[in-house]
């Protein structure tokens, strides 16, 4: 089965590595969650799976497409959604939809009744006519996923998609994302509340010091750490612990 | 360095010793973009601007000097018109300045939750933001008013109070015409209002005074206008009040005692009076619950288009959208009226459009690309968006381009169509250095471009030095090159050759990996 995503030996470094030697498989139809303490380089990597930062050294590929080589291709079939949610204040959530539909090809009419049954999903649909500058946080939140799944990517890529939403909202992104997978959609999320990965993923990558120092299902961690905790929060502090960088400490 | 305030927390002091420790260190930030050890070049850059205002300003008033300034009619209008001029610019200015002590939230939410006085707060930014417009005005004006000092005599120094009174004066009249449209707009559409009203007096003084210039003697020189006949034969008497300020400024004691104690006065009876519920107000313009604005673009949506074509409707989208960045560009094209208004003038009479229109136009367009250049490029609100699309990037920065280039040709169409009718060649003359003036202004915003907000769009300067100076003189070679291509003269190579050095220079500065 051919992989979602294939990242080999990638390193990237500002002041200091970020990303270092980083080797990860995805397999197609995951829902992966990967984890680590602030600064261990999660979204570093995501970045530069996305296209928007340049890797020292290493290749990524997204279902076999290499991102050096075919970024236009590899971009057609993936999403991206941040933290923080970058759509524009002036627009509506439909005429947002109608830029992102553009910016990847899509048909108008495809698009038109995408849009409206994501608005739907999301319950945008009584504000998809105003502009967002009023709109809160859960709400920019849920437009900027409407946009990352208007055009039916194979691979989702969203860092810290659930920081600052309700629950009423948090709950609402979660059931989108479990119906994206369970239609043949490729998951990639970071996340600090192990709760939602322990719940949602398939597997976990737990990286620290821009290296990937455990993966597997919630089973094969406990395995690897020996520890017996039901607990995954018990589980990635005991992992975070073996590999806790002194200088960062000290820092 | 700056040491921390040691006043009693809460006073006014207090709130002083803090507010300018902050002002220090945006400041200093400011100018040394961010890196430490370049004090020292700033001061060197700063001393040699200061000379060169110092010469430029020598320049201008030698005519005066030689011919000696006497208190009459005639310098009476030069220095009021002139302070007329400065007083619009520093109007403009605090307009802003009072704006954003309204509206700027960053540690309101913090000292209206405290137990301080909330007045003690509004005074020192009001201070403040008559102190800062002075400062302004000072970088501009104090290198005519030492050389008046130096070549006629001190009397001329009392030009600094006179720009501090006028910074009170102009302090005053904001916080009035910020609460007057408070009252009238409501707190959601002040500030947009505002900063229109802003732009409008920044530029109307003097765009105001061209129009008079071109209707009257038929030449859009400020100075030319000052001293003309006419104007002198309209003017009061040399007795007469309204040349009070102008009096002071040649050193009359009781003028600039009064005008100090008036603007004194004025600046804190404005305090005192506004003061009073500006607790009230900041809450009310950060907590507004308007109503959504729905919009009506409906059909619009949703259409088969080129990449280009969505990325061009979304730039002209946004900005008609945004009040406050059309006060900015409005700025700008205020600017082409008096062109404009000398073209109206001119039918029938083509003179003078060579050397004043064609410059004039291309200048203004070029400016104005570098602005829309720099919403479009680095003011992009959903960089990752756009960067995870699956577009090329030269498809992309071509689709950039030409929502600038489509937004000039939009504005400056109407006054190319009635250059047109005067005088085909001409109107070919400016189409094309607009185009390269608009097309060098976007190429070095792309050179140059780096992440920031839409919001930042009027300390975009401040990002890079290097941007700043090759945008504007790539914007003057090329009008330069249009008026000399005008009237048929070889040596529009000359600037044709600056003008590709200067973008050849700021390309090799451009940051790595752009």
């Amino acid at each position: 089965m051919q992989n979602a995503l294939s990242v080999k030996n990638l390193n990237k470094s500002f002041d200091r590595p970020a990303v270092d030697d980083l080797n990860l498989e995805i397999r197609a139809g995951e829902f992966y969650a990967l984890l680590g303490p602030n600064g261990a380089g999660k979204t570093t990597s995501l970045r530069m799976v996305s296209g928007l930062l340049e890797a020292d050294s290493g290749s990524i590929s997204i279902f076999g497409i290499d991102t050096d080589e075919n970024p236009v291709e590899a971009k057609a079939i993936t999403a991206w959604v941040s933290d923080e949610p970058m759509i524009y204040d002036r627009l509506t959530p439909f005429e947002y939809l109608d830029f992102v539909a553009g910016l990847w090809d899509i048909a108008p009419e495809q698009a038109r009744v995408q849009s409206a049954e994501l608005l739907e999903w999301l319950q945008l649909t009584p504000h998809g006519h105003e502009r967002c500058e009023g709109f809160s946080k859960g709400m920019r939140q849920k437009v900027a996923l409407a946009g990352a799944l208007v055009h039916n990517p194979k691979l989702i890529i969203l860092d810290e998609p659930l920081t600052g939403l309700d629950a009423g909202s948090a709950r609402l992104v979660k059931d989108v994302l479990q119906k994206r997978v369970a239609e043949g959609c490729t998951v990639i999320m970071t996340t600090h509340i192990l709760e939602v990965a322990e719940r949602m993923a398939d597997r976990i990558g737990v990286i620290a010091n821009g290296h990937l120092i455990a993966e597997g299902t919630l089973e094969e961690l406990r395995k690897t750490t020996g520890n017996k905790s039901d607990n995954l929060e018990e589980i990635f502090l005991s992992l975070v612990a073996e590999t806790a960088d002194p200088i960062a400490d000290a820092a | 360095m700056i040491s921390a305030p040691t006043n009693k927390p809460g006073t006014l002091q207090w709130f002083a010793g803090h507010e300018f420790s902050l002002f220090w260190r945006d400041f200093m930030r400011m100018m040394t973009a961010g890196k430490p050890g370049r004090e020292r070049t700033i001061l060197l850059v700063i001393f040699i601007a200061a000379a060169a205002m110092h010469l430029l300003a020598y320049g201008m008033i030698r005519p005066s000097l030689e011919s000696g300034i006497l208190p009459d009619k005639a310098s009476f209008v030069m220095i009021t018109g002139t302070m007329f001029l400065i007083f619009s610019l520093m109007m403009s200015q605090a307009l802003e300045m009072v704006t954003r002590v309204f509206y700027a939230r960053s540690d309101l939410d913090l000292i209206l939750s405290s137990p301080t006085s909330v007045k003690q707060l509004f005074a020192v930014r009001v201070g403040a933001i008559a102190v800062s417009t002075t400062m302004l005005s000072l970088v501009l004006f104090a290198p005519a008013i030492n050389v008046l000092a130096w070549y006629d005599g001190a009397q001329w120094l009392a030009g600094y109070p006179l720009l501090f009174c006028l910074g009170a004066i102009v302090t005053s009249l904001s916080l009035a015409v910020t609460i007057g449209l408070f009252k009238i707009f409501g707190a959601k559409r002040t500030r947009s209002m505002a900063q229109i009203v802003a732009a409008i007096v920044g530029a109307s003084f003097i765009i105001g005074i061209q129009l008079a210039a071109i209707s009257s003697i038929g030449s859009i020189s400020r100075i030319e206008f000052f001293s003309s006949e006419s104007v002198l034969a309209y003017a009061p008497h040399a007795d007469s009040l309204i040349w009070f300020p102008a009096r002071a400024l040649m050193g009359d004691a009781t003028a600039i005692m009064t005008i100090v104690l008036a603007s004194i006065t004025a600046l804190a009876v404005s305090i005192r009076v506004f003061s009073v519920r500006f607790g009230e107000r900041v809450l009310a313009a950060s907590n507004f619950t308007g109503a959504a604005i729905i919009q009506k673009s409906h059909a619009s949506l949703f259409k088969r288009r080129s990449v280009s074509a969505h990325l061009r409707h979304k730039e002209w989208r946004l900005l008609l959208r945004d009040h406050w960045l059309i006060s900015q560009t409005l700025m700008q094209i205020l600017y082409l009226l008096p062109p404009a208004f000398m073209l109206w003038q001119g039918f029938g009479n083509a003179g003078a459009l060579d050397v004043v229109v064609v410059p004039v136009l291309v200048m203004a367009t070029g400016q104005l690309s570098g602005g829309l250049a720099w919403l479009a490029i680095s003011g992009e609100d959903a960089p990752d968006l756009v960067s995870t699309a699956p577009i090329p990037t030269g498809t992309l920065i071509r689709a950039k381009i030409e929502a600038v280039l489509g937004a000039i040709v939009m504005i400056a169409s109407p006054i190319l169509m009635m250059l047109f009718y005067l005088d085909a060649r001409l109107a070919m003359i400016a189409t094309i250095h607009i185009l390269i003036a608009a097309t060098s202004a976007t190429m070095i915003q792309l050179w140059f471009r780096s992440q920031a907000e839409r919001s930042n769009f009027r300390r975009r300067q401040t990002s890079s030095k290097v941007a700043t100076f090759a945008e504007a003189f790539s914007s003057i070679l090329w009008a330069g090159t249009a008026g000399l291509v005008a009237v048929g003269s070889w040596f529009a190579i000359i600037p044709v050759a600056l003008a590709l050095t200067v973008l050849l220079v700021a390309r090799s500065f451009r940051p790595q990996g752009v």
